[in-house]
């Protein structure tokens, strides 16, 4: 479905991705692992736009997408999730996931101010949507709740929500599960699952839990140092030394162990 | 002799009171919705005002125009041309952050005071123009004439309230106050943040250019003193500040608060030994500046607080 292409990221003089190139299949929870600063959140931001790539191309069912802005891309079928939430402050719950809906007829200046029986039936819809949603994620207590006054989990949901409401093909999900406790962790892996099967929608996360990465991927790949390290199953890379070197620095703690 | 005297003071303080309500509410679209820093409000405000002066004015052999249309004409090409002069703008800086759109913003109204004072053969430059008309100018004469524009302004406030209100309650505008609160999230969820930006920065700038229009058909006579920023640019910053950034009945709240304090306080500095007199003016500014912190550190957000819009639809099936 997404396809990097010999991506290489250069901030300054450091390289942050360095000749990357991976695919992720449709219809499948694809995990993105490795160590702090292996360019994890960098390939997210390539896929959704907000960073341009120093060289190379991103794919998106077969389209060269590398020049869209993030907002096109969106409007093609990526959403994301940002790995510090980025809720909408003074917008409630509500109006945080209504906001993220794709809503032409009600964006319109014109319409707004002279036409607004037009857009009745597009919001009436918006508005559905984003009431089921938020009872999807049990947010339904917090609903006329401003955003900015929600706990650090509850905004994690919030921009999963908003992430539901663009009905896409691809959702990105930075670290969804930090600060979200245990309880409430088993229930999102559930519905991401339960997401992944009825509505047939592809996921690819970047997580640090292994435990829930291989509970939820069938396929991971590793970064390390801006590099692809290696790809397959979360268990057979688990056993990969050259991911465990990359996590725990090989033998040099060994040594004093 | 005394009470018709207070009457129409207060009528004059009403009448700017408008204006400055009219300036609020294109602040709150850019500012309190839009989240798009305007510092250079006088500019677009002098603008407005050249533009429906120029465009009602009889002719004059010293600058151009003197096209004599009628006051809602040159009021209305006051908002087309503010509004165009504002899109032009933002095509050029919206994508700069806030802070640095707000030093950009100064720079232009300061290039758009410079135009007016040095393009004589449009502005008349620092001569200024006169007999700029009232509307409704035979209706009345005298003092009852500034009931009438009392009336005719408050007319308009309150059209631009009920307009903006539309914005306010509407998908666009939610989608605007989330550009607001987070540009890369909101891109994340295919806003055209730019486009966003640059429509609210034009519509505010157009009824900008209508209060400035405002203001020149009150005070008949019209010269680049008119951009003052600190009476212009600053206040209007403190009277949206205070009145409820994000609520549009904060924002004539606001207004009217504090044009009532500044002219009030008038009153006061005005009995005070002359040679102090020169130095009221800044004295006023203090206590303005003062009371912003006492509405701040009170009211954080402002007398009347943003509210989000009521939902159309209570709960259904």
């Amino acid at each position: 479905m997404i396809r990097l292409e010999n991506i290489c990221v250069d901030f300054g003089g450091v390289r942050a991705i360095d000749n990357v190139s991976f695919e992720v299949d449709a219809g499948r929870i694809t995990g993105l692992i490795g160590p702090n600063g292996a360019g994890k959140t960098t390939a997210f931001n390539v896929i959704a736009g907000a960073l341009k790539p120093t060289t190379g191309r991103v794919m998106l069912d077969g389209q060269d997408i590398t020049h869209l802005k993030p907002h096109q891309r969106a409007n093609r079928g990526l959403a994301r999730t940002f790995q510090i939430p980025h809720e909408f402050s003074r917008l409630t719950v509500l109006e945080n996931l209504m906001a993220a809906a794709s809503a032409p007829v009600g964006e319109n200046v014109f319409n707004v101010l002279f036409r607004r029986n037009l857009f009745v039936a597009e919001e009436r819809e918006i508005y559905k949507t984003a009431r089921d949603t938020v009872r999807l994620l049990e947010l339904d207590h917090v609903r006329d709740e401003k955003a900015g006054n929600l706990s650090g989990g509850q905004k994690k949901l919030v921009e999963l929500g908003r992430a539901l409401m663009r009905d896409p093909k691809l959702i990105l999900l930075d670290e969804i599960g930090a600060g979200i406790n245990r309880t409430l962790l088993g229930k999102l892996a559930d519905k991401i699952k339960l997401l992944n099967i009825e509505r047939d929608l592809t996921f690819c996360l970047i997580e640090h839990d292994l435990d829930y990465v291989s509970r939820l991927c069938d396929h991971v790949f590793v970064m390390a140092q801006g590099q692809l390290l290696t790809q397959g199953s979360v268990e057979d890379v688990r056993r990969d030394e050259r991911v465990i070197e990359a996590y725990f620095g090989g033998g040099k703690y060994e040594a004093h162990s | 002799m005394e009470l018709t005297g207070l009457f129409f003071y207060l009528v004059s303080i009403l009448i700017a009171g408008g204006i400055y309500s009219l300036l609020c509410l294109g602040l709150n679209i850019q500012w309190g919705m839009g989240g798009v820093f305007n510092a250079g409000i006088a500019g677009f405000f002098a603008t407005g005002a050249y533009a429906s002066a120029i465009l009602t004015t009889s002719t004059s052999a010293k600058h151009i125009g003197g096209f004599d249309l009628p006051v809602l004409a040159g009021l209305l090409g006051a908002g087309i041309i503010s509004g165009c002069v504002g899109w032009a703008v933002a095509k050029i800086c919206i994508r700069l952050k806030s802070d640095y759109l707000a030093m950009a913003s100064i720079g232009i109204a300061e290039i758009l005071r410079l135009v007016i004072v040095n393009e004589s053969w449009l502005t008349n430059g620092s001569l200024g123009l006169s007999g700029v008309p009232r509307p409704f100018a035979g209706l009345a004469s005298g003092r009852t004439a500034d009931i009438v524009f009392l009336v005719f302004i408050w007319v308009i406030v309150i059209a631009v309230f009920f307009f903006s209100q539309r914005l306010y309650d509407s998908p666009w505008g939610r989608s605007l106050r989330a550009i607001r609160d987070n540009e890369q999230s909101a891109s994340a969820a295919g806003k055209d943040v730019e486009k966003f930006r640059i429509q609210t920065f034009a519509i505010g700038c157009a009824i900008m250019g209508i209060a400035g229009g405002l203001s020149a058909h009150y005070f008949r006579f019209l010269s680049p003193s008119a951009t003052d920023p600190l009476l212009v640019t600053f206040l209007v910053w403190v009277m949206l500040i205070a009145g409820g950034s994000g609520n549009n009945r904060g924002a004539i709240v606001g207004a009217l608060s504090i044009w009532f304090l500044w002219s009030v306080t008038e009153i006061f500095t005005n009995r005070l030994p002359p040679e102090w007199i020169t130095r009221s003016s800044f004295v006023r500014m203090l206590l303005v500046g003062l009371l912003l912190q006492y509405v701040l550190q009170r009211f954080r957000a402002g007398i009347i607080p943003e509210k989000a819009p009521k939902l159309r639809y209570s709960e259904e099936e």
